[in-house]
């Protein structure tokens, strides 16, 4: 018994396993370059130009730091509406204190914007969890009390470019080497928080409770408490995300960030995260993220109306679930096979 | 009804005469040892709200041995494992653990403390890797505090070993069997080096095979020197298993004795032997017609079950929680599916999978958590009370709120439901009135069996009584009742007939003279011999 107890060996079927697992994030990668292929093959500049590419890697970063945030609140068995109305504050909040305070050092605006989404996420996270009224009803309800706050505060007012200081706004154009110095934060976002969630204890928990609510409370974990945590993580992502937009647009109306928070759901549900909790990843969720924003981009560029892109992102995400749940049967048949033939 | 106990062979001077008070058994306690006990409840209490559920917790864990704990359903054994555990806390007693008095406050702080838990449902994490699942929250640990997989697979892997079985350290929780769920959770304890390890009903869904297995395991670990309670229905197991035995009956503890120097019989008598002057005795009917029978019921959750109830006769279904009573009525009734076996109801066979057709056929279900199968909570006593003649009263396909309230309110005087206004919400109701309008809307259907599923469960003592008065009187108009009740008194003192049931098989069928506590009980947990 023992020595067939130890025959189950890391390399090969671990390999495999752990290769079906990883299918998902290779499967959107793998789509996301035939999109790619395709459309240059038809426009080459769609690629092969200096705003092709810097597009291809601009365009989804803002995204993909909130679609990292929602997977970390999917995961918990949650979903947060409210980060597009988040987004609208922050910006706003960014546009306002240059505005009227311009001694301010940049670093310090951006710092307090960030906060400003992380208390809105602490507002979610608390109502959530000591509530205990559920994150759909919660964060609805906040995605229209939020942008409420942000219509009422803005009126018809708007940021303008000339109100802002040149340096924020060179954040939205800089680029490193060839990379737009966004983007660079955004995959920076996306390693730490990928290693949270994959590496550490308090990340394993959060997987746990989306899992199973009951046996993690059960258990003995602090429910509530990660919970709150995944919300203010969704917040403060949010935040960062309105800032990037000012830096990025440099003009921010009442309506900044409008609709944001479907298409982050969108990306995380393409990405493989299971909307009822306890898997999936970040890594999916922003590659997810790219790839939605990607095919809008291309549609056009194939002759597509731009009409008929909000029904191709319906059919990703249907297709991206029922792939799910055959990948699903998939491993359970040869987790049995595997176990039987073993024994 | 036999109010006297008849004496159960052999009879002894440490058990405490029926009906007497809890205290008068302390004298079977163990003589304490000069060693503190690896975990010692001493008199604890437990209420909710106005209910009860413990009243005197005793129990005395030692290190290196294997306790039992046994009682009858709603005995106790639940909400002091619950305490044990931390998920509960005490509104009295003494908790000592290692001879040092604790206070729980939550599931985690019982585990650091040494204490684990399996319930009978295990609770694993359907997402996650079996490794993952037990190491959760305490994995190893590499540098920058990130989780070292591969040590933990390692240990993963050792532990199973140890247990001797194979299952995958990379596959799911979910798919896996009970049996291996089951030995997850022990995996937990060890790894946890749990001092004492607590089973509620670990074997319920398990096969021989299993059992063997997971007593193999549990000696095991009984002779690296931890404290095993082990909480089970099935006297043979008891027996096999333990070292000393606990029993516990109306919240109470009875007895504590070691195994070698007690019985089934003994057992039997402890848990059962209770004061039945309470009752509330059936009226005499005149006992017709067979209206209801069936023959050969067999699905994978039953077998070969054979019934008839007929009118004017209340005939009892006893057996512990899980015996397969439930599933068995919601296969007559239609809900459920079975392989083989008929339902007749006055002679016409009954199509099987069809409600609609049992309830055209006069059968009516009332169901076991009222809460969610029998009542819509959020809606008026009018609408419940009418929702299964809903079709009777709809003209033209329209449904009338005078029509609704006039039928409701026939109903609701006929069985005095205190209800002044049929426009509240049912939710709001206390739970003797909501089973009461839940019995109204079946019997709105006007049915010749009415099929009843723990009738009084969560009910105070009153209303109990109420609703056992009410049942009689129907049975006394001609209605064939069949109910399900693990309660022994009510049971007793209710049927016309008992059929006992035990692991998805009847076991015993016994006219009213026959049954007794200690009938009922043995042909109910398998200790055939004793009784």
């Amino acid at each position: 018994m023992s020595a067939a107890t130890t025959s189950f060996a890391r390399r090969g079927v671990l390999g495999r396993l752990s290769a079906l697992a990883a299918a998902r994030e290779t499967g959107i990668f793998l789509a996301l370059v035939l999109v790619l292929v395709v459309t240059t093959a038809k426009s080459p500049s769609f690629l092969f130009s200096a705003d092709g590419f810097r597009d291809l890697l601009l365009t989804p970063s803002t995204l993909v730091l909130i679609a990292v945030g929602q997977a970390i609140v999917i995961i918990t068995r949650n979903v947060d509406l409210s980060v597009g109305s988040i987004i609208g504050l922050t910006a706003y909040l960014t546009g306002v204190l240059f505005k009227y305070n311009p001694g301010l050092p940049i670093p310090v605006v951006m710092l307090l914007a960030v906060l400003f989404g992380a208390g809105l996420g602490l507002v979610n996270g608390v109502l959530v969890s000591v509530a205990k009224v559920p994150s759909l009803v919660i964060t609805l309800g906040t995605l229209y009390a939020y942008r409420g706050i942000n219509v009422v505060w803005t009126g018809s007012n708007r940021i303008n470019a000339s109100d802002m200081p040149r340096d924020f706004l060179a954040i939205g154009t800089a680029k490193l080497w060839v990379l737009p110095v966004i983007t660079l934060i955004a995959v920076v976002v996306l390693v730490i928080a990928a290693l949270v969630l994959r590496s550490s204890r308090s990340g394993r928990e959060l997987y746990a409770i989306g899992s199973d609510p009951d046996a993690a409370h059960l258990y003995g974990l602090k429910v509530g408490r990660r919970v709150l945590w995944a919300f203010v993580a969704s917040g403060t992502l949010a935040g960062l995300a309105g800032v990037l937009y000012t830096a990025r647009y440099g003009t921010v109306d009442s309506q900044a960030g409008y609709g944001l928070e479907l298409q982050a759901v969108g990306a995380a549900v393409i990405g493989g995260v299971a909307i009822f909790g306890g898997s999936g990843s970040v890594g999916g969720a922003a590659l997810g993220a790219v790839l939605l924003l990607t095919i809008n981009r291309a549609l056009p560029v194939l002759g597509i109306p731009d009409f008929w892109q909000g029904a191709v992102v319906g059919v990703l995400i249907i297709a991206a679930i029922i792939l799910d749940r055959l990948l699903a049967l998939r491993q359970a048949r040869k987790l049995t096979v595997m176990e039987d033939s073993a024994a | 009804m036999p109010d006297d106990i008849p004496p159960a062979a052999p009879a002894t001077g440490s058990t405490p005469s029926a009906g007497a008070p809890s205290g008068a058994a302390a004298s079977t306690a163990p003589a304490a040892p000069s060693a503190p006990a690896a975990l010692e409840l001493r008199d604890i209490s437990k209420a909710f709200g106005q209910v009860i559920a413990l009243r005197s917790g005793t129990l005395r864990l030692e290190s290196g041995s294997i306790h039992a704990l046994i009682g009858e359903n709603g005995a106790g054994k639940s909400t002091l494992v619950k305490i044990i555990a931390g998920l509960y806390q005490r509104d009295a007693g003494e908790f000592l653990l290692g001879g040092e008095s604790v206070d729980f406050r939550s599931t985690a702080e019982s585990k650091a403390a040494g204490i684990a838990v399996i319930y009978q449902e295990p609770t694993l994490f359907p997402d996650l890797s079996v490794t993952e699942n037990i190491f959760m929250g305490r994995q190893p640990l590499k540098g920058l505090r990130r989780i070292d997989r591969a040590a933990m697979r390692e240990q993963a892997l050792g532990l199973f070993q140890r247990l001797g079985v194979r299952i995958h350290p990379d596959r799911p929780a979910r798919g896996l069997s009970i049996a291996d769920q089951q030995i997850i959770e022990i995996a937990k304890a060890i790894s946890l080096d749990a001092r004492v390890l607590v089973m509620d009903e670990p074997t319920a869904a398990l096969s021989g095979v299993e059992v063997d297995r997971l007593f193999a395991v549990a000696r095991a670990l009984r002779d690296e020197g931890r404290a095993l309670l082990f909480i089970s229905h099935r006297f043979d197991e008891v027996f096999a298993l333990c070292d000393t035995v606990t029993v516990m009956r109306d919240g109470a503890y009875i007895a504590t004795q070691p195994i070698a120097e007690t019985d089934t019989a003994k057992l039997v008598r402890q848990m059962v032997g209770r004061d039945v002057a309470e009752l509330f005795p059936k009226q005499e009917a005149v006992i017709g017609d067979e209206l209801l029978r069936v023959e050969g019921l067999t699905s994978p959750l039953f077998a070969d079950v054979d019934l008839s109830v007929r009118s004017g006769e209340i005939v009892g279904l006893a057996g512990l929680v899980g015996a397969g009573r439930s599933e068995v009525v919601r296969a007559v009734f239609g809900v459920d599916r079975y392989d083989s076996g008929t339902v007749t109801v006055e002679g016409r066979a009954l199509a099987p999978h069809d409600p609609t057709a049992a309830m055209r056929a006069g059968l009516a279900l009332v169901p076991e958590d009222r809460r969610a199968q029998g009542l819509v909570l959020g809606t008026t006593v009018a609408r419940n009370l009418t929702m299964a003649i809903r079709s009777k009263l709809t003209k033209a396909g329209i449904l009338t709120r005078a029509a609704e309230n006039q039928a409701a309110r026939v109903w609701a005087s006929r069985l005095e439901v205190k209800s002044s206004a049929l426009d509240a919400e049912v939710g709001t109701f206390s739970g003797g009135n909501q089973q009461k309008v839940v019995l109204a809307k079946w019997l709105a259907t006007n049915p010749k069996v009415l099929i009843v599923d723990e009738p009084t469960r969560g009910i105070d003592v009153g209303t109990k009584s109420e609703v056992h008065r009410l049942l009689s009187e129907l049975a006394g108009q001609g209605l064939g009742i069949l109910m399900i009740s693990s309660e022994l008194p009510e049971v007793l003192g209710m049927a016309d007939r008992v059929i006992v049931m035990r692991e998805g098989r009847v076991t015993a069928e016994l006219s009213r003279a026959d049954a007794n506590p200690e009938s009922v009980m043995s042909a109910a947990t398998g200790a055939g011999a004793a009784a």
